[in-house]
């Protein structure tokens, strides 16, 4: 990410951006990995239990992360490092935690997520690097939560961990 | 008792013209025993499709270009998270989903990313029922824990989940043939 695990700030909240989840994405996305009549067919989906189409949760946690990945990249790039210090690497995530489809995301919703910070932990096996937890969410434009998980990410340690 | 109209044999059926209305060969909660674990599905991972999904979803240089990949954690090109998410999702369905009264999930307790996927890589699936129980809220239906892995090709674990499943119970009334109606 763009930051060094020593400058990740617990309690610290961003502001990801809105998403509108279009019928014709929502279609797209679920022909290729979530099949299910509710999101693939907007005409179908009105006999369903859910009585109009709605987007894969998959489709709303991929959303997410790509607004995430935008906005640590663009915050990266605002950033510049240190003298003799260079960009913190990004690294990947071990995996995911109380990830909740929490109401269905509808064609035509917008989606504003977010993500806090709530723990950082350093780590013996990887001194290099410390892993960070965040707390996802993702409101609909009546203000409703519809997504939330906690996300683990490893972070890059300043001077490979050796501070 | 009445045992309901007496079945009219006709060729080589053996049933009523009403039981043929009543079958539902859909899955329904009833279906999923717990400790049943099941293998199923194929999905190739292709570099193109790796490159595809993050230059959409999750565009970190080491799910884009092999040399940011080397030096990373990673260790060489890999696979999104997300993306493998939606080959296990597509496995899921392809095999039971798209054929069961379901109603979607709530969400998944745990997603542990194990080892990298990588480009070539070939997934298969295996499915454990964990846990089973009616729904508190909503009687006609059931929820399922499972505990679902993607395989690679070496027979190592790539991503295991713990989640849950909503399904429509057949034993409660409700389900009639192709009613998936609130």
């Amino acid at each position: 990410m763009s930051k060094f695990f020593e400058d990740v700030r617990i309690g610290e909240q961003t502001f990801l951006g809105h998403h509108t989840f279009e019928s014709v994405e929502i279609t797209n996305f679920a022909k290729r990995f979530d099949p299910q009549v509710f999101h693939t067919d907007a005409e179908a989906a009105k006999d369903s239990f859910y009585g109009e189409q709605i987007a894969s949760g998959w489709h709303t946690s991929s959303v997410c992360m790509r607004l995430w990945v935008n906005c640590m990249q663009t915050e990266g790039a605002n950033a510049p490092p240190a003298p003799g210090e260079r960009q913190p690497r990004l690294g990947p995530s071990p995996g995911i935690r109380e990830l909740r489809w929490l109401l269905p995301v509808r064609a035509g919703d917008t989606v504003a997520f977010s993500i806090r910070v709530i723990d950082k932990t350093q780590l013996r096996s990887r001194p290099q690097w410390g892993l960070v937890s965040h707390r996802f969410a993702g409101k609909n434009q009546t203000e409703r939560d519809v997504i939330s998980f906690i996300g683990q990410t490893f972070f890059e340690r300043r001077g490979g961990g050796r501070n | 008792m009445s045992l309901g109209p007496e079945p009219v044999f006709t060729d080589n059926t053996l049933m009523s013209d009403s039981d043929a209305e009543a079958i539902d060969d859909r899955l329904f909660w009833e279906d999923f025993p717990v400790g049943e674990t099941i293998a199923f599905g194929r999905y190739e991972m292709t570099r193109a499709e790796i490159t595809g999904f993050a230059a959409e979803f999750d565009p970190q240089p080491f799910h884009l270009e092999d040399e940011a990949a080397a030096d990373s954690l990673l260790g060489g090109l890999a696979a999104s998270g997300w993306h493998t998410c939606g080959a296990l999702t597509r496995m899921i369905c392809d095999e039971y989903l798209c054929r069961s009264a379901g109603l979607g999930s709530p969400g998944v307790d745990e997603i542990k990313w194990l080892k990298p996927v990588r480009p070539g890589d070939v997934l298969t699936a295996r499915r454990t029922c964990l846990e089973t129980r009616p729904s508190a809220s909503r009687p006609e239906m059931g929820l399922c824990k499972f505990h679902i892995e993607a395989i690679n090709q070496s027979g190592a674990v790539a991503m295991t989940w713990v989640m849950t499943q909503l399904f429509f119970r057949r034993d409660h009334g409700s389900g009639e043939p192709g009613d998936t109606t609130r």
